[in-house]
């Protein structure tokens, strides 16, 4: 099989991939790739952009109700069909890591049991052994791996789940990994060491690597390639350094501009519009109509890829008249004044708990801290540092175990129901997850209503203008007023539930993660408009967040939390220059930064150089 | 609503054509719906309309007992040479009345229990549960004769000791299925905004429970049909000579070889009444969830 196209390195070349849905709705179309030995290849893109379908392509795989319609598969310089006939080179030539390993690892099964049943369905049977098992955990950096092994997934922590689901598809030794968004749903500090163990294996072993995500300063630290995607289709493909600081299409420019950078913090450029699922995608080029360059000729023909310079290729007929995106500095952060009278919410040696059996287990302690009219604060720390249980606690929802809160200089008692109603309305709450945030059987204008009734007796008559004009106060356009909310994208799902939050005109507004669950551009959007209504209304915001991007751009002062203590406090911009705290040290060393990111490859080889390592490392 | 409504929302909403108006028709939306509700329908007219039309009372003998379907009597006449197709156009009332009765208390009854616990996080919920277990422990039909012959076989009496063997069941599954809602974003917030447990349980969990707490309404409203058949059978409940189809079961027995439609006819439109209810329910799930 001669192929002159592709040189001996490319170990992976895939051509003109389409994926359609069995109601003829395009998923992908057209999309060429081509994987190097040792490379790493980064596919970038929003939800509904089809980088999981185009991942799930490269094993011969399409989820139900999908249907690989056409393009070619090459491994190797051999023809591959892209159906489950490729089930032969699952695992052994092609593996794949899944999104969630908390899901994707069977619960029922020991951890040697599910390694076991990889080496069993993949491998030859000669080397079913206990030591495969014990070979393949210790390949990704586990340590006690007899222990490891005889337990269950849910015994395990989400970064060790993940290594295992690595180790998983590593333990057959195969050529190319497919990893769809390893390090999502993981804290910074797991995420960092995931990726250097990636890095590590690629390195010692030479495996060709996939990696497929949504976020760009993840990519921009491991990979040697970007593919950026939008609407099923690649519209940027190039080498790390080119890509990033060199980037051509728009979509690729905003994408860099909605990234929250703890290091170099500035102001966030929202693009327009909401990014282009599955079905109804504009004909040309699909990101015309969010696109700032967009002329005529973009809505009726489909721009080519294009060379813009060495391996770098771009969608766009627009290509040389667009200029880079011109950075906004941030806006002015607000100086903190200890002025009791500004200060809405305080809250004083704050402790929340939860009960196990008969004794109370303590999820945060000695908790203080106060928000002034205006003002941003941002509690800042890792899954299971207590932040979410100190929000419901400030809404009321769940009990103190100690120390008190006072809203404007008042007690504020912790049960809901035995606060006042000025004090719920004053307090309001928007949630981490926008799927669920919003009853599903209400329509929008249902949602929103309702506390402005409850909490501010607001007459029937007036309501309906009410809404419209919260709709219209988030950026929502009011004909979405009598949808459902399984009918709103989560974006606009977010929106409405911050539209729910200000129809009580509250004081402050309590945001769990409310940014975590949205892709980037969307999140940019959020964080514009919580920024907005900030300086409009004078609402005082509690930003609770894992993400020290998010806090760079939005907030005024930051706690940080760490197994439910503040070990580290003061004003944004002094606590992520000198921060005072190891623990703090440590998460900022590990929370991914685009502008380091991309200031860093100015300084590495090119990728020619690194795609020489031989296949096959050490112990094959 | 008003149908102005209806139209408005559709025309509203382009991107997906599924508001509530449309969903007012589920029930044309599923073959099994439509089944259902042909079947049941056939039922209840005969059960509702069958007293009017009879063309004999149900205690006048017309023939000889156990005589086969002849021109003066279609189905034949039952053991006491009483006409079946008077009797059984006669018998349908006191069932449909009683199934009606039963489902909707043990609904009503199981509904209230299991969202109550649900949504307690107190001493309610255990204490509930507990008590909704005891009822468990007994065999429903040794629950439901004890209580007969302790408190007398009044049909008032039948539907409590029905309901009560019933609705345990109903408060579990519901219990469950409000739990899991409980730590929903929008029940953290109609907490935290100081709804009443009441407007809670009304606007937010009910709906949202519906389609799992439904799955099995069918096998549920069987069940009701079957334990008062069961009853008539056992010779509680409707007494001779009144009209009822368990009763009409059991009493023409011996003369299954001569005329089996004694038999027949009550146990095919008790058997076409829980189908039809089963289809609906299956075909209300269905496109519930298909709207997701």
């Amino acid at each position: 099989m001669m192929n002159t196209s592709t040189n001996d390195e490319t170990v992976l070349d895939l051509a003109g991939l389409s994926v359609t849905l069995s109601t003829g709705e395009p998923v992908v179309q057209q999309v060429s790739l081509q994987l190097d030995e040792g490379e790493i290849l980064g596919i970038v893109g929003e939800s509904g952009s089809g980088k999981t379908t185009t991942a799930l392509a490269l094993l011969g795989y399409s989820t139900r109700g999908a249907e690989i319609t056409g393009g070619q598969l090459r491994f190797r310089g051999e023809d591959l069909v892209m159906d489950e006939s490729m089930r032969a080179n699952r695992g052994t030539d092609i593996s794949y890591v899944p999104q969630d390993p908390s899901r994707s690892l069977n619960p029922a099964l020991r951890i040697s049991g599910a390694i076991r049943d990889v080496l069993d369905a993949h491998c030859d049977p000669s080397r079913l052994n206990e030591e495969a098992v014990t070979t393949a955990l210790g390949r990704v950096g586990l340590v006690d791996i007899q222990s490891i092994g005889a337990r269950y997934p849910h015994q395990l922590s989400g970064g060790q789940q993940q290594r295992v689901a690595i180790a998983m598809a590593l333990s057959c030794d195969p050529a190319v990994v497919v990893l769809d968004e390893p390090t999502t749903g993981l804290d910074v500090v797991t995420q960092a060491k995931i990726l250097e163990e990636l890095l590590r294996l690629r390195d010692e072993r030479g495996i060709s690597m996939v990696y497929v995500t949504h976020d760009l300063a993840v990519v921009a630290q491991i990979a040697d390639r970007i593919a950026v995607m939008y609407a099923g289709r690649i519209v940027e493909q190039g080498t790390a350094a080119s890509v990033l600081r060199n980037p051509r299409h728009p979509y690729t420019r905003g994408l860099l501009a909605s990234i929250p950078d703890h290091i170099r913090p500035r102001r966030l450029e929202a693009m327009p519009g909401i990014s282009v699922g599955v079905g109804g995608r504009p004909a040309g080029c699909a990101f015309a109509p969010r696109c700032p360059h967009s002329s005529e000729a973009c809505t009726t023909e489909l721009p080519a890829l294009v060379s813009a310079g060495p391996r770098h290729e771009v969608r766009c007929i627009h290509l040389d008249e667009t200029d880079p995106a011109v950075t906004r500095p941030m806006r002015a952060s607000r100086p903190h004044v200890e002025d009791e009278r500004a200060v809405v919410l305080r809250v004083e040696q704050l402790a929340v708990g939860h009960r196990v059996g008969r004794t109370e287990k303590l999820a945060a302690s000695d908790i203080s801290f106060s928000i002034a009219r205006g003002e941003c604060v941002a509690l800042v720390g890792e899954s299971g540092s207590g932040k979410t249980t100190i929000a419901r606690a400030l809404s009321g929802l769940h009990p103190l175990s100690g120390g008190r809160m006072t809203l404007h200089g008042q007690t504020l008692p912790d049960a809901a129901g035995r606060r006042s109603r000025e004090q719920r309305r004053q307090i309001q709450l928007v949630f981490q997850n926008p799927a669920s945030a919003l009853n599903p059987h209400h329509t929008v204008r249902d949602s929103v209503a309702r506390p402005a009734r409850l909490l501010r007796n607001m007459d029937s008559a007036l309501v309906r203008g009410e809404v419209d004009r919260l709709l219209e106060c988030v950026r929502l356009q009011a004909r979405l007023a009598d949808r459902y909310p399984h009918e709103l994208s989560g974006g606009e799902r977010q929106r409405v539930a911050i539209a729910r939050a200000l129809a009580a005109e509250p004081d402050v507004i309590v945001c769990d993660e409310v940014t975590s669950a949205l892709d980037v551009s969307v999140q940019a959007a959020v964080l514009e408009l919580l920024a907005q209504l900030r300086s409009d209304l004078g609402l005082g915001l509690l930003f609770i967040t894992h993400d020290l991007g998010v806090v760079a751009n939005s907030a005024d002062r930051v706690l940080v939390l760490d197994a439910g203590r503040i070990c580290d406090e003061g004003p944004t911009a002094a606590v992520l220059t000198t921060p005072k705290n190891p623990y703090t040290e440590r998460l900022l060393a590990a929370a991914p930064s685009i502008s380091v990111a991309i200031e860093g490859w100015a300084t590495r080889p090119a990728v020619g150089a690194t795609s020489s390592v031989p296949t096959g490392g050490p112990g094959t | 609503m008003s149908t102005i409504d209806v139209t408005k929302r559709t025309s509203a909403g382009p991107r997906r054509e599924i508001g509530k108006g449309s969903r007012r028709l589920w029930l044309l939306r599923s073959p099994e719906g439509v089944l259902g509700a042909v079947l049941l329908g056939l039922v209840l007219l005969i059960a509702l309309a069958g007293p009017l039309v009879a063309p004999h009372p149900i205690t006048e003998t017309i023939g000889l007992p156990g005589a086969p379907p002849s021109a003066a009597a279609p189905l034949g006449t039952d053991f006491l040479g009483r006409d079946v197709l008077s009797r059984l156009l006669h018998g349908g009332l006191p069932v449909v009345w009683l199934s009606v009765a039963t489902i909707s208390l043990t609904y009503l009854i199981g509904v209230s229990v299991g969202m109550i616990a649900g949504l307690s996080r107190s001493f309610v919920d255990p204490i509930l549960m507990r008590s909704v277990d005891l009822v468990l422990v007994f065999p429903p039909l040794l629950l439901l004769l004890l209580l007969l012959y302790g408190a007398g076989d009044g049909t008032g009496v039948l539907i409590i000791g029905i309901v009560l063997v019933l609705f345990p069941g109903v408060a579990r599954l519901v219990r469950t299925a409000t739990l899991e809602v409980s730590t929903t974003g929008y029940i953290e917030a109609a907490i935290a905004r100081g709804e009443t447990r009441l407007a809670i349980m009304r606007r937010e969990v009910l709906p949202n429970i519906a389609t799992s707490v439904l799955a099995d309404f069918g096998v549920r409203f069987s069940a009701a049909v079957i334990l008062a058949a069961s009853i008539s059978f056992l010779g509680f409940g409707s007494q001779p000579p009144a009209a009822n189809w368990g009763l009409m079961i059991s009493e023409n027995r011996p003369i299954l070889p001569t005329n089996p439609w004694g038999v027949l006819a009550p146990a095919i439109l008790l058997a076409l009444m829980t189908i039809g209810v089963n289809l609906l329910a299956d075909g209300y799930v269905k496109t519930r969830t298909r709207q997701r």
